[in-house]
């Protein structure tokens, strides 16, 4: 049954002027990376307060360490032991700190060349203001509290005091594993012609185009049609049947998953439509379910409508006899 | 080895952002409709096509697939794409046609900067053990370059900003950021990140390009004067950031005298940032005879994984419109100048 107020078209909608849909997206992965013998050995020794270079072909003393020559490209293993005090190279100022960063009030960017080692590393510098750095101004590090984490063992470096606090005793655990979590946030934006599809949705209106070209109906309409690299114009509205045109049972449980299996998920392709969409059918026994099969959305009340196909909590089959195979062959 | 030579360039206009989608479907069919139209070739015709985009910059997996509708790619088409500057798409097509295996090469890149925090992208171009985990900025980065020139006496504010200026002055329509500044009211501005000041760094830009090249036969048939490349090198530094020589950039020099840059008239330069394109030159040894980026550049508009195809197509134009006898077109990736291409280009009469 198709849902009641078809006939609700908003006045944007019908001048088209209305913007494109758009909301956050945030990606995510917290990306765990074994580190090889070279930045094992660096992180471990960070672990216990003690930084390592790698000596390069040239005898350059590399920190933080590096596993190939970058002029030879020579495997490097001799470790040097450097200082944890050093000398800024270079420097410049962050004055609105971003996420992920290793403080978060201002502070300064630095190459800083600690004592023994050949090549800067790069790190934060903690000083109150532009004017409280310099090129040559003598630095040390800071150590992280809770250490085993790679590089942010480091928490940062902060103006030289004198003595620099000594290493732990004990043999460390070997690091050979850090976790590097990479959050990203973004405003994703729907195409005007996507929008519009959604936009129908949320009215419980299923709205393809055709493209002017090929006369094909896409649902989602699309901003290029794949065969001939034109947008879609002509809006139509499709019924809310279809016809099952390929599918799988799903037997296997995985994180995050909503229905018990053994479940259908299938290619629906509805009636005056020339793409098929992924969707789920329920409402039969998985093993009754087969190419040609006539279905029907079945909506979610209308109250949890919003901006998605997920507004269609299934299709469930018609009871109607099978569509022809001719009629669906060339979907699949 | 068959000659090569640039037939068509476009671009989409340089903005802070646009409505289209990361998948720059809107942004390319407009463009792809106009470098067809001025070669006069159709889809069909075209050898093989290939682009350059971003997964991080977009947010999502595949997204350059997406892009590909904008083609029209049915029946199938000879595609291919790299996660880099699309300057280095154009590498790849212009070996394809080099071995003959196609006579026309379609190229784009594209980019939709602001969907994302493009800052915090770029950190992830870095060394994933030791530098990326504190998330360095791009503009950061820059800085410190920025500083050890500064430092060292190798340039000046005032070299910095005069770039700026000349940039400005002399950018296109279609251009984010135009117009005539004196060097002295740059230098007047506060810093965005101490050394940098606004006019030091490139815009964040969404926007895309297409180049159209050719094999010796077809180019003389689709243009009257193609922009024919007698060279076209590239060459990367370390990953390791203070393992790198950032006062000058031994990658571009080399790639520069790999690709031979003799008389050359005019340079487009891809540097992101004002010091960069002071490395550049040096790094090149452009003299001061030699016209730099009479485009604006990137510093009026720097659309990612475009902007180093369009210095390409830029100068390629130059060539075609009769302006220009040989030019030289420069891309970058990576931070600080990490990796260079040199395309060298002439006219033949
Ligand atoms: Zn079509």
């Amino acid at each position: 049954m198709l849902p009641q107020n078809r006939e609700h078209v908003s006045l944007q909608f019908v001048t088209g002027l209305s913007e494109p849909l758009s909301a956050p997206l945030e990606v995510g992965f917290d990306y765990t990376r074994s580190l090889g013998p070279v930045h094992s050995r660096f992180a471990t020794e960070l672990s216990r307060r003690r930084i390592v270079g790698v000596r390069g072909s040239d005898g350059r003393v590399h920190v933080p360490p590096i596993e190939y020559d970058p002029d030879t490209a020579a495997p490097l293993d001799e470790f040097v032991p450097v200082g944890s005090q050093g000398t800024v190279v270079s420097w410049s100022w962050m004055p609105e700190p971003l996420e992920g960063q290793p403080l978060q009030h201002p502070f300064a960017w630095a190459l800083v060349l600690l004592d023994g080692a050949d090549t800067p590393v790069l790190h934060a510098v903690d000083v109150g203001s532009p004017e409280d750095i310099r090129t040559g101004m003598r630095v040390q590090v800071r150590w992280a509290e809770q250490r085993g984490g790679g590089i942010r063992d480091i928490a940062c470096f902060e103006p030289a005091t004198g003595t620099p606090a000594a290493p732990d005793e004990a043999e460390p655990e070997p690091v050979t594993m850090i976790t590097a979590p990479v959050h990203l946030h973004y405003q994703h934006s729907a195409s005007p012609e996507e929008s519009r599809y959604l936009r129908g949705l949320a009215e419980g209106r299923l709205l393809g185009q055709r493209c002017p070209q090929c006369g094909k109906v896409y649902i989602p309409p699309r901003g290029a049609c794949p065969t001939d690299g034109v947008p879609t114009e002509e809006e139509v509205e499709l019924p809310d049947t279809g016809t099952v045109t390929t599918f799988c049972i799903v037997n296997v449980p995985f994180l995050g998953q909503r229905i018990t299996p053994p479940y259908v998920s299938a290619y629906v392709l509805l009636d005056g439509a020339d793409i098929a969409f992924l969707h789920l059918v329920l409402g039969c026994d998985a093993a009754d379910v087969r190419m040609g099969m006539r279905v029907r959305a079945q909506w979610k009340p209308r109250e949890e409508w919003g901006y998605t196909l997920q507004n269609i909590d299934h299709f469930r089959p018609t009871g109607e006899p099978d569509a022809p195979f001719e009629s669906y062959a060339q979907h699949l | 080895m068959a000659d090569v030579a640039v037939v068509g360039f476009a671009q989409a206009p340089n903005v802070r952002a646009t409505h289209g989608t990361t998948n720059g479907v809107e942004m390319l069919v407009p463009i792809f409709q106009e470098v067809l139209a001025g070669t006069g070739l159709s889809t069909s015709d075209i050898g093989f096509w290939c682009s350059g985009s971003s997964d991080y910059l977009a947010g999502r997996a595949f997204s350059f697939i997406a892009a590909v509708d904008a083609i029209g790619a049915f029946p199938p088409i000879n595609e291919s794409h790299v996660e880099m500057d699309a300057a280095w798409a154009l590498y790849e097509a212009w070996v394809k046609i080099r071995t003959g295996e196609v006579d026309t090469a379609l190229v784009y890149g594209f980019g939709k900067s602001s969907a994302g925090d493009l800052r915090r992208t770029l950190a992830l171009q870095l060394d994933p053990y030791t530098t990326a985990p504190l998330w360095p900025d791009s503009v950061s980065i820059a800085g410190l370059q920025a500083r050890l020139g500064l430092d060292s006496g190798a340039w000046t504010e005032e070299d910095m900003a005069a770039v700026a200026a000349r940039s400005l002055a002399s950018a296109g329509p279609g251009a984010q950021r135009s117009g005539k500044v004196e060097v002295a009211d740059l230098l007047a501005e506060p810093y965005v990140a101490d050394p940098l000041r606004k006019h030091d760094c490139a815009p964040i830009t969404d926007g895309a390009a297409v180049v159209v090249l050719a094999g010796a036969d077809r180019a003389r048939e689709l243009h009257e004067r193609p922009a024919w490349i007698t060279g076209l090198e590239h060459r990367l530094e370390s990953g390791s950031l203070g393992a790198r020589d950032l006062l000058r950039s031994p990658s571009t020099t080399a790639a520069a005298r790999a690709a031979g840059t003799d008389g050359v008239e005019l340079a487009e330069l891809h540097a992101p940032f004002t010091h960069q394109e002071i490395v550049l030159r040096r790094a090149i040894g452009l003299g001061d005879d030699v016209e730099i980026n009479p485009s604006g550049g990137p510093l009026c508009g720097n659309p990612m994984f475009a902007a180093g195809l369009a210095r390409i197509g830029e100068a390629a134009s130059r060539v075609m419109s009769g302006a220009a006898e040989r030019v030289l077109a420069h891309a970058t990736s990576g931070p600080a100048l990490q990796q260079n291409l040199v395309c060298v280009m002439e006219g033949r009469s």
